[in-house]
């Protein structure tokens, strides 16, 4: 390996500018590639993260109510409510104590919680406004979506008589922490709740929307002691989740659907995305290993009388092959590297240059410290393949031949 | 002829370019040659009579037709490229009309060359090595220069001692005195004459310079092809 690395290095620095030409180009290349990764993953990372910031990964629903037997079967007062599908009453999932605890002991499940939720509306004074009202027990549910580092005033806390609620609601209601709102459901129940704390969800409808209250305050104000409208699960594998799903609905029988069910038409553009990209890496890096070749095989030509000299001294053709298989990798881990640095740049002066509506950067785009290393190590294994040829015809050169010009 | 071990035989070595083609040509017609260890030889022979190809297949650069040769007793027909490879690095030196030294390498680094194949490096023995080889060719204070930087005599003398760095019993050697002035041709001569004498290594020496080949031991001349049968009790004479 040794005469083989000397003689590629001094070949390589004897045919500087050519050298540097294609070092440069590879750079281009794998900086192009590199970047367009990271901002790819990036975005992607990003786009999911907002989505799944504010729901659960799993979600178990009550079964839809489709006219049930025992409402046709007895007329009366009840016929009112069976005219109205949609019953302003959320429904309760069955038996879901045991449902949750079988959940729970799933394999890639990580965290479980029940919720009670329902719509509503939310009133101060002359004002008011409708509201999704949940309840939850913080605890758990904090282990699904992180909802106490988004609270940007008060404590993170629901007391029976508290609830939480979101920034803009807060402004369109125009209460502040410890000043007291009434929550009403469609039902006419309503109660009255102190506000504890004033979150941002990163979501200005859901910042309106969402009022947490404890799980208890909700089965009350909804008339479903002791239910649940729905259980929420998390995964350690994020997108396996609906494998996860699948293999609990088939167990349980339960009505379970997975965040990529949900979210089944932005995770086709993702997609999409994802094949464009591979699209665009797999052009750039085809065209940076003809760069690599061209330059060998013209390398090759240059260097005939040398390859013959190192031949009649004793130069193997397997040695040869491996001087210029060398070239190829040298210039493809050389490049690659200067071109992950030039990736990192481009992305420092996308964060800083490309800005959202807060001044703040889009998203966080930095350069991953393993799409780095895989990036240089498939560059350098590239360059090593595109060496393969000119290599081959510089094994297969005559040394007479070469030695006689 | 029997004091001296054989160091290559070959007899009925034939060579043939182009075979197949329409400008097939016969360029070594049966060659019969011996050369003992330590000799100093002469080749010469018109121009295109086939001097260069001879020492080619004798560096085993090129294969030969037809015909045997025996290298330190060892027959060459049937061995791999890696073989002849191996061979070569072993038993050859060779220094070549145009110098053939690599541009991008020191006048120190191309002696270590042949050396450096083998071993993967330019170990610090042999550093010592090559420099007191340059030093007795005369260029030790030119060892860290390029050979762009030397004269075309000071790099045929770089490529001399190259050709002695693995102590190679055999040198070959294609017109080394060809591109140089009478002086410069002179002090290549003597050089090599010098390490014949003190190494007891063996020259065969290509050269149009009747002067010099009348300085040999011994003369081969060849002449469209073939070995002048004057040449074979030359050997016996030439003994001094
Ligand atoms: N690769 C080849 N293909 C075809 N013909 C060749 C080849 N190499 C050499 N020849 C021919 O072989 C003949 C002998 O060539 P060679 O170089 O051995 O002669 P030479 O005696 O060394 O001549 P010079 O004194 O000019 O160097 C020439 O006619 C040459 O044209
Ligand atoms: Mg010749």
């Amino acid at each position: 390996m040794g005469f083989a690395l000397t003689i590629a290095i001094r070949f390589l620095r004897e045919g500087r500018f050519q050298s540097l030409l294609i070092i440069v180009g590879v750079a281009a290349g794998v900086a192009v590639v590199t970047y367009i990764s990271a901002l790819v993953e990036g975005l992607q990372g990003n786009t999911i993260r907002r989505t799944l910031g504010t729901q659960a990964h799993i979600v178990v629903k009550p079964f839809e109510e489709k006219s049930l037997p025992s409402l046709v079967a007895r007329p009366g007062e009840l016929v009112a409510r069976d005219i109205q599908p949609r019953a302003q009453r959320p429904r309760s999932i069955d038996n879901w104590r045991s449902l949750a605890t079988e959940i729970a002991a799933t394999p890639g499940i990580v965290a479980v919680t029940p919720i009670a939720a329902g719509a509503g509306l939310a009133i101060r004074g002359e004002a008011s406004r409708s509201v999704a009202m949940i309840g939850i027990e913080l605890d758990s549910y904090d282990r699904i979506v992180a909802l106490r580092e988004k609270i940007i005033e008060g404590v993170a806390r629901v007391a029976p008589g508290e609830a939480m609620i979101g920034q803009q609601l807060a402004e369109d209601l125009g209460v502040s922490i410890g000043e007291r709102i009434v929550l009403r459901t469609g039902g006419e129940a309503a109660d009255t709740f102190k506000v504890s704390a004033i979150f941002d969800l990163g979501n200005r409808d859901l910042n309106r929307r969402n009022v947490y209250i404890t799980l208890k305050s909700a089965q009350s104000l909804f008339n479903i002691p002791g239910g649940v409208t729905n259980i929420y699960a998390t995964v350690t594998e994020l997108f396996s989740a609906d494998h996860t799903a699948a293999l609990l609905k088939q167990r349980t029988g339960a009505d379970i659907e997975s965040w990529m069910e949900s979210n089944a038409q932005l995770l086709a553009a993702l997609d999409a995305q994802t094949i464009s990209t591979r699209l665009i890496r797999g052009f750039t890096t085809l065209v940076v290993m003809l760069g690599i070749a061209s330059v060998l095989v013209v390398s090759v030509v240059q260097k005939r009388k040398e390859i013959g000299i190192l031949r009649a001294m004793g130069a193997t053709r397997a040695q040869m092959t491996r001087v210029f298989l060398m070239q190829g990798g040298i210039v493809g881990l050389v490049g690659s590297v200067l071109g992950a640095v030039l990736a990192k740049l481009l992305l420092w002066a996308f964060s800083m240059f490309v800005l959202g509506s807060d001044g703040k950067p889009l998203f966080m785009t930095e350069l991953p410290l393993d799409l780095a290393v895989t990036v240089t190590l498939v560059a350098t294994m590239c360059g090593v393949l595109a060496a393969a040829a000119p290599a081959r015809s510089a094994a297969k050169l005559d040394p007479a031949q070469a030695i006689r010009l | 002829m029997s004091e001296r071990a054989e160091l290559l035989r070959m007899s009925g070595v034939c060579k043939s370019y182009g075979v197949g083609t329409p400008v097939a040509a016969e360029v070594l017609h049966s060659v019969d040659l011996a050369i003992g260890q330590g000799e100093f030889v002469a080749l010469i022979g018109p121009s295109g009579s086939g001097k260069s190809t001879l020492l080619n297949i004798i560096g085993l650069l090129e294969p030969m037709s037809s015909g045997e040769y025996l290298l330190q007793g060892r027959s060459v027909a049937s061995l791999s490229d890696t073989e002849l490879t191996r061979c070569r690095s072993d038993t050859l030196g060779f220094v070549f009309q145009f110098h053939h030294l690599l541009p991008a390498f020191s006048a120190l680094e191309n002696v270590l060359m042949p050396a450096m194949i083998r071993t993967g490096r330019f170990s610090d023995a042999d550093r010592q090595h090559g420099l007191s080889l340059l030093d007795r060719v005369g260029l030790k204070a030119a060892a860290d220069k390029k050979p762009g930087e030397l004269s075309g005599g000071m790099q045929q003398r770089v490529a001399i001692a190259r050709a002695l760095v693995r102590s190679s019993p055999l040198v070959l050697a294609d017109e080394p005195t060809g591109n140089l002035d009478t002086h410069s041709a002179d002090e290549v001569f003597a050089l090599m004459r010098q390490f014949n004498r003190d190494e007891g290594t063996t020259f065969l020496i290509v050269t149009h310079d009747p002067r010099l080949a009348q300085r040999c031991d011994r003369i081969v001349e060849l002449v469209d092809g073939r070995v002048r049968p004057t040449d074979v009790h030359d050997m016996a004479a030439s003994k001094a």
